[in-house]
């Protein structure tokens, strides 16, 4: 029986060497691992993976592709769902998603679904594979903001279709998280984002950077003025939280978006780049998700001892399981269920420490989670010279604020509907700006269901 | 885009430069900044939209020369190009949502303290547009860095100098002169708007709180991306964390902690000094011997 093959491993960079650069960290299958690996797939006639892909990516019959050695066709059959294979099969939280769901992992291992995803991806960029053609111009106009997955994906749909697409984007190289957030060593830029971008480009999609919609543009002007019949908002989630604990604004507290700025679009890990980063020797960072694994792996990277903080214990860790195997590999230190209550700093005011108290899981709340609870009088202080704050983060406010009769929730995500349509008539909207900080892939679907929905809108009206 | 059609050296380190940007002169208001990046090493540096005409098409920055970035900046020539120059950032002045009647009746008082004087331009100029002619104290440490005079002479009448040294004018702080307006000269303002470094703008707010005049002030905090993502920018004003790029730069100087944002400043310093003492010797056509 082909499952009894055990999953075949992926090859990594030495946990010792890579804690010290920033290249990749997996190295991903080559065609004999893949296809051995894809030998594992039962071909499910109902397969559960499927149902679990938030894009319904078909799985069986990829890997069914990749059995046969017709990686092109694997490539085609993937891209009718998603068009970013080579990061989602990097990023995507498979251990919840599609591998999550596998009939193999109910008693051994789930298929690799994502190394495959990400080996077929990578194979198709590498042989210049042309998955879709630039469509014949259908005279309409639209525009998105954003370059981040939801707004790539709705572009590229959109072109596919025959509008002319303009995407404006605020910061100078597009991409939105992939290109300022997820690190280098997990998400290569030059060798996998950029070309993801260009490959929409190719499709007659305009990227227009250094444009602030709000500022320097309004979503009334590019309508009024500029003849765009609808718009698309992928603004994603970019506000970062603090805690309010005091300490907070002390000299080497910072939010992880900004450490990972400033060394992922801004290159400050490289002593050629002007922007500056410190570390110090000593590393606190607060949280638990994929962004305080980034944020915590890369402090390693820049050279400091690097410890996570997180309130709750290690099976509610929300970042990838992969990451946090990585993280651990890498030397990070663990502290779970452990709170900071303040930063701690010397007479001129630079951090010198955190305080901590220690939790333990109480009885579940509403959700079913077990929620922490303070253990009375087990303070105790961290010392360390950065503290990196990665609490989460909520959609800039930017855009609602200066687009009339765009409505938002309590919790500042624009509302629209599930197909993308906002309260603005033309204006539609989706990833982290309507959902809060989510997934990559999510995004993605968004972005292309709000696209057959501006097609419809602008088809319905002509 | 972003072609550097005029430059002009105001007083030493310090240059103006018309900048060819349809889109952020079409959009600029006054008390609004802008980023530029050199090129593709190059940091985000936040700097004041000093002037702007939407017909050309262009936007006036001033720029001094102070480290690794802004001498890098600094060195370019007419003809050359920014890689990136993104805008319009941060609120507008709030004055240019008062009503007609308030604008009138309203006596300002702009506190121009070195380079602050280029924000500080767009905002008399608004104002001038709009009628009101307001009165601009411009200091400097001496009289080769009194920056704009002529400029702001041509908006109003009433253009007042301090100078540290006497070289020029008024000899002494400008929050001397301001008191010696108020107090000797009697003049009443109903609003204070003060520009410069951090520690003129504290001091000046401690003045007008004394003279209890309401008083606004633009924070240069650090930033990094001046959208609202980073959080470097963040500033206490009024007991709560404010974000300066989104939120400001401009915000009430009588609630906002001085010390912090001083402090705050400085976080990089140490690298950024380093980074500056190559830069110079770069520029100065040395090798670089500081361990690169
Ligand atoms: C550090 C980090 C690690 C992550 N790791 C993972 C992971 O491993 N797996 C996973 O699935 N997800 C991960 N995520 C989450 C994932 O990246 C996001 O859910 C996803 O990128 C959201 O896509 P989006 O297109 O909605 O928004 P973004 O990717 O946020 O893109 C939004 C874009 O809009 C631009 N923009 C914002 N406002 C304006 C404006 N006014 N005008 C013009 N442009 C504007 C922004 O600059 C940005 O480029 C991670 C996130 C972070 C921060
Ligand atoms: C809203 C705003 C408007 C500004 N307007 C102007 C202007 O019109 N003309 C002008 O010449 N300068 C202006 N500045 C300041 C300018 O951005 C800094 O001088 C510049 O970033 C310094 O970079 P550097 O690498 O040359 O110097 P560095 O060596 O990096 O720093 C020199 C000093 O400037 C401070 N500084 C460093 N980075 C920044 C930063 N990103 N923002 C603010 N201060 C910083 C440092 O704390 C240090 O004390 C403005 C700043 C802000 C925030
Ligand atoms: S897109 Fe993500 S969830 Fe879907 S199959 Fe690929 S890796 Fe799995
Ligand atoms: S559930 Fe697992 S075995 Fe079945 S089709 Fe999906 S990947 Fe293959
Ligand atoms: S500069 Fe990043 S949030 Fe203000
Ligand atoms: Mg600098």
């Amino acid at each position: 029986m082909a499952n009894k093959i055990p999953r075949v491993p992926v090859r990594e960079q030495d946990p010792k060497v890579r804690a010290a650069n920033f290249d990749e960290v997996c190295y991903g299958y080559n065609m004999e691992e893949a296809s051995l690996e894809a030998t594992r797939c039962l071909g499910c006639k109902k397969p559960r993976c499927v149902e679990a892909c938030p894009v319904s990516v078909r799985i069986p019959d990829f890997i069914r592709c990749i059995v046969e050695g017709d990686i092109a066709a694997a490539a085609k059959t993937i891209a009718q769902d998603s068009l970013l294979p080579s990061v989602c099969g990097r990023v995507c939280p498979q251990e919840t998603q599609c591998e999550g769901a596998c009939i193999l992992g109910v008693k051994g291992e789930p298929v690799a679904i994502g190394k495959l995803e990400r080996f077929v991806g990578d194979w198709g960029r590498e042989h210049r594979l042309t998955l879709a053609e630039p469509a014949p111009r259908n005279g309409h106009k639209v525009a998105v903001i954003g370059s981040g997955p939801a707004g790539l994906a709705c572009a590229a749909d959109l072109a596919k279709l025959g509008y002319e697409v303009t995407v404006f984007e605020v910061l100078h190289r597009p991409g939105g998280v992939l290109q300022y957030g997820i690190p280098e060593f997990r998400l290569p830029k030059k060798e996998v984002v950029e070309p993801e971008v260009e490959n929409v480009r190719r499709l007659g999609v305009k990227i227009e950077t250094d444009v602030v919609v709000g500022r320097t543009l309004t979503i009334d002007q590019l309508m009024d003025e500029e003849g765009f019949e609808a718009v698309f908002i992928g603004s994603g989630a970019g506000l970062p939280r603090f805690m309010g604990i005091p300490g907070e604004n002390l000299n080497g507290v910072v939010s992880a978006n900004e450490f990972l700025t400033r060394t992922n679009l801004m290159h400050a890990y490289d002593q050629q780049y002007d922007t500056p980063i410190y570390t110090g020797d000593r590393v606190v960072v607060v949280g638990g998700g994929n962004v305080a694994m980034d944020a915590v792996r890369t402090a390693r990277r820049l050279g400091a001892e690097s410890s996570i903080v997180y309130r709750r214990s290690e099976a509610e860790l929300p970042a990838r399981r992969e990451e946090v195997h990585h993280a651990k590999e890498e030397g990070i230190d663990f502290r779970m269920l452990t709170n900071p209550v303040e930063v701690l700093g010397d007479e001129r005011g630079w951090v010198t420490g955190v305080r901590c108290v220690r939790m333990e899981l109480g009885e579940p709340d509403a959700s079913g989670r077990r929620s922490p609870v303070e253990i009375p009088g087990s303070e105790f202080d961290m010392p360390c010279d950065v503290v990196i704050m990665a609490l989460g983060t909520s959609p800039n406010p930017l855009i609602a604020a200066t687009t009339p009769g765009l409505e938002v929730n309590r919790r500042g995500c624009l509302e629209a509907s599930p197909d993308g349509a906002t309260t603005r008539e033309g204006v539609f909207a989706g990833g982290d700006a309507v959902t809060g900080a989510a997934t990559v892939i999510l995004a993605m679907g968004a972005g292309r269901k709000a696209a057959a929905a501006i097609d419809n809108y602008i088809q319905s009206k002509a | 885009m972003f072609q550097i059609l005029k430059k002009t050296q105001l007083a030493p380190a310090i240059y103006l430069m018309e900048v060819e940007a349809p889109r952020v002169a079409h959009a600029a208001q006054p008390g609004q900044f802008l980023i530029v990046i050199v090129d593709e090493k190059g940091e985000r540096i936040p700097l004041t939209i000093c002037d702007y005409d939407a017909g050309k098409g262009t936007v006036t920055i001033v720029i001094q020369a102070i480290g690794a970035s802004t001498m890098r900046i600094a060195a370019l020539e007419e003809g050359d190009r920014f890689a990136d120059f993104v805008g319009p950032l941060g609120h507008p002045s709030e004055f240019i949502h008062y009503s007609p009647e308030k604008l009138a009746s309203t006596k300002f008082l702009f506190v121009a303290g070195g380079l602050g004087a280029a924000p500080v331009y767009p905002q008399v100029k608004w104002l001038a547009e709009h009628g009101v002619r307001s009165d601009v104290i411009i200091g400097a440490k001496n009289e080769s860095l009194v920056l704009l005079e002529d400029e702001f002479r041509a908006l109003t009448p009433n253009v007042h100098i301090a100078t540290d040294d006497g070289s020029k004018g008024y000899k002494g702080l400008v929050t001397n002169l301001l008191k010696e307006l108020v107090a000797v000269q009697g003049r009443r303002f109903d609003l204070v708007v003060a520009i410069g470094p951090m520690i003129m703008m504290k001091f000046v707010a401690l003045t007008t709180k004394e003279l209890d005049i309401p008083t606004i002030v633009s924070l240069n905090t650090l930033m990094v991306d001046g959208t609202g993502m980073c959080g470097a920018c963040r500033v206490t004003v009024g007991g709560k964390t404010r974000f300066a790029c989104v939120e400001g730069p401009e915000f009430d100087a009588h609630q906002v902690d001085f010390d912090e944002a001083m402090r705050r400043q400085g976080m990089y310093r140490t690298i950024e000094e380093r980074k500056r003492a190559i830069e110079a010797e770069r520029a100065a056509g040395h090798k670089c011997n500081i361990g690169l």
